[in-house]
This record gives structure tokens, C-alpha cells and sequence, in this order.
């Protein structure tokens, strides 16, 4: 673990019209686990700080860290992150936080990720860690989201490895020509686009908390093992 | 101007002393948990405490009801930075289980019924200190926020107020609850910012 440094943001990616991918480039950075998160720190002028935990969206690519932040409705440091700090800037980071819900390519269970909204990042984080692990084991992403327009790393999810099974379900509308009506994650959505409870899959469940409460009782009921089963909540 | 994050002004300064450093106020009052939320039946539920060498005592929910309740008023941190002031619960003081046990013992861990640990020192339990409550804010506590009954040992950071609770056991050794082996801090006082493992 380490202290604060300071870290230059980058590049700066737009991924929804409230979601932005920021590439930060630290001091040093000793690695981290994939769903681990970190800490960003904000200083106003009048010296008044604001710290807040955002998920790392993928493993350290030449010593640059990367988070994937959504803006929250009045969020000090979201709304900050998403709209102002310039390419240049620096922010203080510290990290990585949480030793609990992540995966490590040792692992070699099935894994089921089921993500709510924003809670897609630390999930893509494991995905992008398989990828760059060259990891075998196999995958499954049950993506649940308002609309097209909210799917965050769009382009990425619609050309997965092999290895990788990615469902997007939509909540409040769908593409057109989509043949399943925009509706809540139901059992229908995780006995077809999940592993059976027989594959004792590692069930990793990111995003708010109705979302995660949810899908966390629809495993339970279809025979997953609670202690098989991971949650990561929000809001 | 600072070099740092340019143009960042902040919106939520902390306005009262009872707020520790780093933390923000909340309205709301946020979940999380690193599993599902268990159901818990009272018919079935029992809180049993077993002090260090072996000995224990037990009471189901019943004569749980029937122990003589407090209803403590109390400031909550978590170590996610949100704070909630004048939050009230009922239940039970910890003292009065501990009180049915005899114990020399330094250190406890309390159990969750999904096998969530979390290690606290005695002393920081006893002296009306901490709780077990079944009740929030006049009503029963709900299941995602850790009923029917959870611990409330507020002037930590409130992981170590486990959900969904079973029982305690007492220990001459510190021993890492869950979040503790997870990189979280052994002792966990807001007041001195104590999040993580030592190093920060």
C-alpha cells in the first residue's frame, strides 16, 4: 500500500453522456487486482478536500491507472472529474483499496458477472484482466442498462474475446428491432445468459443496490452458493 | 491557485464538529455488503456469546425480547466517507449479554450468520459502548441493513457494526475479521482516519 501521489490525468474518453474514461499516470504504481478500487483527492484552493473511491476499469498499462467515473446529480468530485479537470491536471490517488471483491487469474472457476449501470467497471476491469493475462477461464457479462445510449465501453462489449459471453439487457428502452421488451433483469435473463449453479460459478454483482439485491437473490434461488457470491453496491 | 486540480471549489463543506476528517453527511442511509442479503427467521435466530475458554450462553429470540432494551441515539461513519448523524436504534447493550459470562479475555469477534467477522476489543464493547439492535428508527430493522438484528458499536467505522448478527466470541489474541484480512484497518477510529492496514 502507499501513500498519496500525485497523478497527471492524461486522456480524457467519453463513454455516455454521463460517464467518462480517465487515464491518469501516477508517480509509481505498484499493480493492483482487478475490481480493486482507489481514492481520489481533490484540493480547492482554500485548501478544503474532498475524497472519494472510484473502481479501477482495467490492469496498469505502461504505469498509466485508469478509472471510469459517472456523474452523480450534485457529486462535488464526480461532476468535477466528468466535466472540468483539464487533460495536464493533477489529482492526488491512493491505492489500490479492497482485497475482497476481485479476481485473480488463479482462479479457474467459471466466472459470472452481473452489472447494474456504472457498475460495469470494476467487472470490464476483470475482463480486461483475463485479456491481459491470456486467461482461459471462462467468462460470462450479464450487462443490465437503461437504454443503448447508457452502455458504457459500448464498442468494447460488442466485440468480445472468445472465451467472453456478453448479454446486454436493457431496462427502459432497447434497440430497435430488439425482440425482448425493456423490463428488469429477471430468472429468464440469468438461466440464458448465466452458468448453471452446477458449473459452481464465481458470481461477481456490481451496480445500485436494488440492482445487486436483486440479482444476488435471483442466484440464490436458482441454486448458487451464497459464498460464491460477490456484491459490490452503490448508492 | 493551486497546482492541484485546477479550479476544483468543492461543494460540501462539513459543517459540524461531529463529523470526523474525510467524511461527508448523508441523508440517506447507503447499503453494503460483500454478499446477498441473508434471510434470517427469528423462529430460528439465536445470539450466542463464548468467552475464551469455551464456555457459552444463548438466548433465541424470545428471551432476546424479553433482556431490558436501550434506545441509543448515536453519529454513524463509514469508512466509504459518509457520515449520519442522530441515528437511533433499539436493543440491547452489550454489556447486559456480556454480563452472563465470565471473561478475562482482551478481544472479541462478532459473527454474522453468513460467516462475516469482525474483531473488536473488549473494552471498546463494554460501558455502554455498543449494542445489538433489532430496531431503526421506530421500526423493526430491515433485512438489508442487517435485521433482524445487528451490532452498533458507533465510534467505530461501521463495518465493525456487522450485519445480520450471531453471536460473539471472546479471545486472549486479536484476531482479523473479514474486512481486516481484506486490507482494512485492525482498530478502525474515524476520528483518526483509521480506513486502512498500517502504511497509510
Amino acid at each position: 500500500m502507499t501513500v498519496w501521489q500525485q497523478a497527471r490525468l492524461v486522456e480524457r474518453l467519453r463513454e455516455t453522456d454521463s460517464a467518462v474514461t480517465l487515464v491518469f499516470e501516477p508517480e509509481e504504481w505498484s499493480g493492483h487486482l482487478a475490481g480493486q478500487h482507489a481514492d481520489i483527492r481533490l484540493t480547492a484552493d482554500d485548501g478544503y478536500q474532498a475524497v472519494r473511491s472510484y473502481s479501477l476499469a482495467g490492469p496498469v498499462e505502461e504505469g498509466r491507472v485508469v478509472f471510469t467515473v459517472q456523474r452523480v446529480l450534485g457529486g462535488e468530485v464526480s461532476t468535477y472529474l466528468c466535466d472540468d479537470l483539464p487533460v495536464g491536471a493533477y489529482v492526488e490517488v491512493r491505492g489500490p483499496v479492497g482485497g475482497w471483491f476481485v479476481w485473480r487469474g488463479t482462479d479457474t472457476r467459471p466466472v459470472m458477472l452481473l452489472a447494474g449501470g456504472s457498475g460495469i467497471v470494476p467487472l470490464q476491469a476483470m475482463v480486461r484482466q483475463r485479456r491481459a493475462l491470456g486467461s482461459r477461464v471462462p467468462f460470462r457479462l450479464l450487462y443490465s442498462v437503461r437504454t443503448p445510449e447508457d452502455v458504457i465501453y459500448a464498442d468494447e462489449l460488442a466485440r468480445p474475446e472468445g472465451g467472453v459471453d456478453v448479454a446486454v439487457r436493457y431496462t427502459r428502452e432497447a434497440p430497435p428491432g430488439a425482440r425482448r421488451a425493456p423490463r428488469r433483469l429477471g430468472l429468464v435473463d440469468l438461466n440464458t445468459h448465466g452458468w448453471p449453479a452446477e458449473f459452481e460459478p464465481m458470481c461477481f454483482v456490481c451496480g445500485p443496490n436494488g440492482f445487486v439485491e436483486a440479482a444476488a437473490n435471483m442466484l440464490i434461488t436458482l441454486g448458487h452458493d451464497r459464498h460464491r457470491i460477490k456484491t459490490e453496491r452503490f448508492g | 491557485m493551486s497546482a492541484l486540480t485546477p479550479g476544483f471549489r468543492g461543494g460540501r463543506r462539513t459543517v459540524s464538529d461531529r463529523v470526523p476528517p474525510g467524511q461527508y453527511l448523508t441523508e440517506g442511509f447507503p447499503v453494503l455488503s460483500a454478499g446477498p442479503t441473508p434471510v434470517v427467521d427469528t423462529g430460528e435466530w439465536s445470539f450466542t456469546v463464548v468467552n475464551e475458554v469455551g464456555e457459552r450462553v444463548s438466548w433465541d429470540w424470545a428471551a432476546f425480547s424479553r433482556l431490558p432494551h436501550e434506545s441509543p441515539t448515536v453519529d454513524i461513519h463509514c469508512v466509504t466517507r459518509w457520515s449520519k448523524l442522530d441515528t437511533t436504534w433499539r436493543g440491547v447493550s452489550v454489556d447486559t449479554l456480556l454480563a452472563e459470562v465470565a471473561t478475562a479475555a482482551d478481544f472479541a469477534v462478532v459473527h454474522s450468520v453468513d460467516g462475516y467477522t469482525a474483531n473488536v476489543p473488549l473494552q471498546d464493547l463494554t460501558d455502554g459502548q455498543a449494542w445489538v439492535v433489532t430496531g431503526y428508527e421506530g421500526a423493526p430493522l430491515a433485512a438489508e441493513h442487517g435485521g433482524p438484528a445487528r451490532f452498533l458499536v458507533p465510534h467505530l467505522y461501521f463495518w465493525k457494526s456487522a450485519k445480520w448478527v450471531s453471536g460473539i466470541t471472546l479471545h486472549d489474541e486479536d484476531q482479523p475479521g473479514f474486512w481486516e484480512r481484506a486490507g482494512y484497518h485492525d482498530y478502525g477510529d474515524p476520528w483518526l482516519e483509521q480506513r486502512y492496514q498500517s502504511g497509510w
